[in-house]
């Protein structure tokens, strides 16, 4: 089940494709952090990856911080191995860390449906958004910049106007129970 | 003309596929019944060669070269724009030049 609105967010401790593990309490200077479900081979995420860096970039100076994490089984797809992730994260050359979730433990704590999917936290961890980056997977059509808004509404102490947007991509690639 | 949709429906893009695939045919004049094929396990994914969603195919041929031979698979297929960006169906221009 997808975290609910106003929920404190579940703590994580996972790989990063630069070799380091990295902890939720990791981020805990960031009043405002970007937990955001992606992965290698979706080409939704191909089509946004672009703008996650450019949100991470523009809105550094703030202390934001957004963390993308692959849960996906690397077994049916492949191109979402830790291995692949480290490959694509230097060719893209992401500003943002790049975890996996190979037992998908976190994913099953946040409850994401679709690569990318978007957890906003406040300074308190609560979780203020979710769902899509922006409306659009097509930049040039973009109108409504969810993602954004919400971190300015955080950044200024209020409430997103918008909280929860449908997300829209590849479904996450659970593994099959054994 | 044989024209052939193949879909898995965890990738959202059919219906954007269904859409731009109707108004190109319309807009070539082409009165060709689409047949649509759900792909809905790896079984079927490897029997009907589909290398991910959607796929589609003028007699029989990929409208997209490039990633037809790429493994059967369950997943959302890339596609490559005309100015290089990536896109979860072909572009206009690539179901035009199919049709050709």
């Amino acid at each position: 089940m997808t975290l609910s609105l106003a929920t404190d967010a579940p703590p994580f401790d996972l790989p990063g494709v630069d070799g380091a593990n990295h902890s939720l309490d990791d981020y805990a200077d960031a009043p405002v952090l970007a937990v955001v479900w992606s992965c290698n081979h979706c080409p939704y995420v191909l089509a946004w990856e672009g703008r996650m860096s450019a949100i991470h970039r523009d809105y550094a100076d703030r202390g934001f911080r957004l963390v993308a994490i692959n849960s996906n089984d690397a077994e049916r797809y492949p191109a979402d191995s830790f291995e692949a992730m480290k490959q694509h994260a230097s060719e893209q050359g992401f500003p943002f860390d790049y975890l996996y979730d190979e037992d998908q433990s976190v994913a099953r704590a946040y409850g994401p449906e679709r690569t990318p999917e978007v957890f906003l936290f406040d300074a308190e961890r609560r979780l203020v958004y979710h769902g899509a980056i922006d409306d659009s997977r097509d930049e040039r059509a973009v109108s409504e910049h969810y993602l954004r808004d919400a971190i300015d509404a955080v950044l200024e102490g209020r409430e997103p106007a918008t909280r929860d947007t449908p997300p829209v991509g590849c479904t996450v690639k659970w593994r099959e129970p054994s | 003309m044989d024209v052939e949709l193949l879909y898995w429906e965890g990738c959202p893009s059919y219906p954007e596929a269904r859409e731009l695939l109707d108004e190109v045919l319309a807009a070539r004049g082409i009165d060709a019944d689409v047949r649509v094929t759900h792909v809905a396990s790896d079984a079927e994914a490897q029997e009907l060669r589909f290398p991910g969603s959607p796929t589609i195919r003028i007699d029989g041929r990929d409208v997209d070269d490039r990633g037809a031979t790429a493994p059967p698979s369950l997943t959302c297929r890339v596609y490559h724009l005309p100015d290089g960006r990536v896109s979860p169906i072909p572009s206009r221009e690539e179901l035009e030049a199919a049709l050709t």
